[in-house]
């Protein structure tokens, strides 16, 4: 491996958003260094693994190296115990996300992106007030690589826009701390996600169920920063294992955060462009972010590549990947936001009226469109948002 | 604020509340530079493991 010292594009994180925009930048012709901390992609896991077969299509062809189950059906608990079943209208998966992004790393290689592990992005490097470079640690030692454009997908502990400026700290309440146990010995359903609710549960969150196999599923906790001071993630989870899966094994443990903001304003400065977890880009409701973040990174890769045709590296340019994103998906994450902190607000007793919807819906007329609209019944300039958010959206809720 | 090494996960969660970019993560550990801190406790109460607590 030649590490030059300069490049076109330097991308800092190789999770799906980094490995996904040094794909598109480099396909379309700039060349590109990729710079991930870890050892390897993908590792540790922090991540229920939960995609839709129509979300992650685009961008890689299915390989059931990394599936580990194929989901049909989703089961919703209520409060107060009663359970809903909907038929999701397409596929989705449980995926082994330590192949998967490194799957996505090979696709970025093969277009002729570099990719570097254990390499630790320190710090953007500077000269007459321009961003010039990155300055990070390999092996040891300190080294700077130059470049015009540094992508910053590097998850929700990024430091990348701050760095350039940009206030990327959030709110308690617009994050969800987690934890999740990946367990093994216990019956579930290989095809059904199950969903809990309630403020006994998880107050400000759910309690998700994503089967691995018959006998393995990641489950996991997210709860609302504000209201996880007292009692946090971790004593809820243990609580609800108490309850379903009492003799279970657990092979793998994951502690984690989910930002569940609307996307960041600024996502890009002169020289600099942020995506993924970094940039906020995650579905407020559903904490799913692997979908979005692969799309805003096409978006960011592809810009990044044509400023580097037309050495156009100030905002004002890199502004057409905020656009972008904001005709895409932002203008959808907006209104998500809105419904989240609606959604915060919930009663358990409205939380039962909307199980108790769902019971009554045919499982197959199912929509996540439907459960939404009810969710915010009684609010109808919500309910126009929502409306006009699937009308607007073409792509379908995680 | 202080860490408690041996429960950190270095989950990276703490650094995204912070509001003075007083956290850094590498890969095998958690830093806060105390001088930066403004004790605002964001990062304690969002562990998910609680691995934080108050330097007094
Ligand atoms: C418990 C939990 C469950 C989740 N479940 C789901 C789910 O079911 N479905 C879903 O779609 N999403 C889920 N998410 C969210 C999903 O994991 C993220 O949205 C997704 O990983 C974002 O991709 P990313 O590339 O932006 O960031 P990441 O995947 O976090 O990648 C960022 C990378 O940057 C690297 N990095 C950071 N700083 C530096 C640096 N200074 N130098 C070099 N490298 C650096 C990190 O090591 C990391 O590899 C979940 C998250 C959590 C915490
Ligand atoms: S207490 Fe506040 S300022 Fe200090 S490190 Fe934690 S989040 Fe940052
Ligand atoms: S949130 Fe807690 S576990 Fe995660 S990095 Fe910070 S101190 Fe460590």
């Amino acid at each position: 491996m030649n590490i030059k010292n300069r490049y076109d594009v330097v991308v800092i994180g190789a999770g799906p958003a980094g490995s996904v925009a040094a794909r598109f930048a480099a396909e379309n012709g700039a060349s590109v260094l990729m710079l991930e901390r870890d050892r390897e992609p993908g590792i540790p896991v922090r991540c229920a693994e939960g995609v839709s077969h129509n979300g992650i299509a685009p961008f890689i062809d299915i390989d059931q190296r990394w599936i580990a189950s194929k989901i049909d059906v989703a089961k919703l608990h209520s409060p107060n115990g009663e359970t809903a079943i909907m038929r999701n209208n397409g596929t989705g998966y449980v995926l082994e996300r330590r192949i998967f992004d490194t799957a996505l790393c090979e696709l970025a290689a093969e277009k002729g992106a570099l990719l570097v592990t254990k390499a630790d992005a320190l710090d953007l490097v500077w000269e007459n007030d321009k961003i010039i470079g990155v300055k990070y640690k390999y092996l040891g030692e300190i080294r700077t690589v130059k470049c015009d454009i540094v992508i910053g997908a590097d998850g929700v502990e990024s430091r990348v826009g701050r760095w350039a400026g940009i206030d990327t700290s959030l709110r308690l309440e617009d994050i969800d701390t987690c934890v999740q146990y990946t367990l093994a010995g216990i019956d579930v359903e290989k095809d059904t996600c199950e969903f809990y609710f309630g403020k006994e549960v998880s107050p400000g969150g759910y309690v998700w169920i994503f089967p691995k196999s018959d006998h393995t599923a990641n489950v996991g906790i997210g709860i609302a920063g504000h209201l996880a001071h007292e009692k946090g993630p971790k004593e809820f989870l243990d609580e609800f294992m108490q309850k379903r899966f009492p003799n279970a094994t657990v092979t793998y443990t994951v502690y984690g955060g989910v930002p569940t903001a609307a996307a960041l304003k600024e996502l890009v400065k002169d020289n600099v462009m942020i995506v993924g977890d970094a940039a906020h880009q995650v579905n407020p409701i559903t904490g799913g972010g692997i979908v979005q973040a692969m799309i805003a990174a096409r978006s960011a890769g592809k810009v990044a590549a044509e400023a580097v045709k037309q050495k156009r590296f100030d905002a004002k340019f890199l502004k057409k990947y905020t656009k972008e994103w904001d005709k895409t998906l932002g203008d959808t994450q907006k209104v998500i936001f809105k419904m989240k902190e609606k959604f915060m607000k919930l009663t358990d007793e409205r939380f039962n009226g909307i199980v108790d919807f769902c019971q009554k819906v045919p499982a197959d007329k199912f929509s996540l469109k439907a459960l939404f609209t009810e969710a915010v019944k009684g609010d109808p300039k919500l309910m126009m948002d929502v409306a006009k958010a699937f009308v607007v959206s073409k792509i379908k809720l995680k | 604020m202080k860490i408690n090494r041996e429960l950190c996960d270095v989950c990276g969660t703490c650094v995204s509340v912070c509001p003075v970019d007083a956290i850094i993560v590498s890969e095998f550990k958690v830093d806060i530079d105390n001088m930066k801190c403004i004790n605002c406790l964001n990062c304690l109460k969002v562990c998910p493991i609680k691995a934080i607590t108050e330097d007094k």
